[in-house]
């Protein structure tokens, strides 16, 4: 447990560290990033094109969503809190140190929990939400909202973080980077969205990127570091008391 | 069974939650402390400036919302809604799981006492 205790202090100290060194480069980027790209700031073309992309990722979602329901029905319990942590995290509105305010995801938990597909509806759930009511994001760019937010972010930290990790790291640490993946991958494919969409006259495609890129990097690394801790406390307490539901999702033991 | 003890054991130390939502909380309230004259607006709207800086010509107007809310006091409702629905099911599920978890405590205390007085 000393151990256990020593490595968060090193941690911490790393976080800080990582903070103080935003807090010199705050001046230089002032611009802030955007989460979800608002409603009609994508062409036509673009808005398509990610609905496309996000369309067979519900399908499959929706079907392995079924599956659970209708074969591990007391799973329905952790879906709802892998729901809720979506909604709850993704509501918040984090101030930042570009003076700006982000909000993490959320999607972490579902990802580690019950893959990238059923993250994909969870997590399009919360953004249907706030389409329809809080112009927070819209119907057109829904489809690149949830490729980012709901698909992408999480399916990078499933496939390249979670997987990899949980046989060779501890468990705690890969579920604070596969946390922490997902929520950064979301922002670099909404900037990624962004340039694609709208290249620079001048620098072209990756002179976008970077503009986009360079700020929420900031804004986002401390959000992405607290959603990781804050998962990790989550997780554990589902170690503790969910055992039986994280054996049959073979979330625990090799 | 045994693989419930081994879970068990994984149990962090108090301290160390304590520890993680701390560390949560200053991360979160840093920017407050540190960046002044600033009224932390959404980085979705002036995300979008950024794209009107870059594409003056573009019309994002040929699409709207079709609803919004009528004003700030109607929309920090519908956040602190979404938040709430969120919370509640974040309760129930730890609750639930929390209240279980004790039970099965419990009765397997309760049988390996009666166990041993018989």
């Amino acid at each position: 447990m000393k151990h256990n205790s020593r490595k968060k202090l090193i941690l911490g100290t790393m976080i800080l560290a990582i903070n103080m060194g935003l807090l010199s480069t705050q001046q230089v980027y002032a611009r802030p990033l955007q989460m979800h790209i608002m409603e009609g700031f994508l062409p036509l073309g673009w808005a398509v094109f990610w609905w496309l992309i996000a369309i067979p990722f519900w399908g499959i979602g929706f079907i392995q969503l079924r599956r659970i329901l209708t074969e591990k029905p007391e799973q329905r319990l952790l879906l709802g809190l892998s729901g809720g942590f979506i909604f709850v995290l993704s509501a918040l509105k984090i101030p930042s140190v570009t003076g700006s305010s982000s909000h993490p995801t959320g999607t972490g938990l579902s990802t580690i929990l019950f893959g990238p597909f059923v993250t994909a509806v969870l997590g399009t759930i919360a953004l249907i939400f706030q389409a329809l009511l809080l112009v927070h994001g819209g119907l057109s760019t829904l489809g690149a909202n949830a490729v980012s937010m709901a698909i992408g972010g999480p399916l990078v930290a499933y496939y390249f973080v979670w997987k990899p990790l949980r046989h060779y790291a501890p468990t705690w640490l890969s579920v604070f980077l596969t946390a922490f993946t997902a929520n950064l991958v979301t922002y670099l494919i909404t900037t990624t969205q962004l340039a694609l969409a709208f290249p620079d006259p001048v620098s072209g495609l990756w002179g976008s990127w970077l503009t986009f890129a360079g700020i929420f990097a900031l804004t986002q690394i401390p959000l992405a570091i607290a959603e990781g801790i804050l998962i990790v406390l989550v997780f554990n307490y589902l170690q503790v008391n969910a055992p039986s539901e994280l054996n049959e999702l073979g979330v625990l033991g090799a | 069974m045994s693989s419930q003890t081994q879970t068990a054991l994984k149990k962090i130390d108090k301290r160390v939650v304590v520890i993680g939502i701390i560390l949560i909380a200053m991360l979160m309230a840093f920017p407050l402390f540190v960046v002044e004259d600033s009224e932390f607006g959404g980085s979705d709207g002036a995300g979008s400036e950024a794209i009107t800086a870059i594409a003056p010509d573009y019309d994002s107007e040929w699409i709207s919302n079709w609803w919004q809310p009528p004003g700030g006091e109607t929309e920090s409702a519908l956040f602190a809604l979404q938040a709430a629905i969120g919370g509640i099911l974040i309760g129930y599920a730890l609750g639930y799981l929390r209240g279980r978890q004790k039970g099965q405590k419990m009765t397997v205390e309760a049988n390996s006492d009666s166990g041993a007085q018989g």
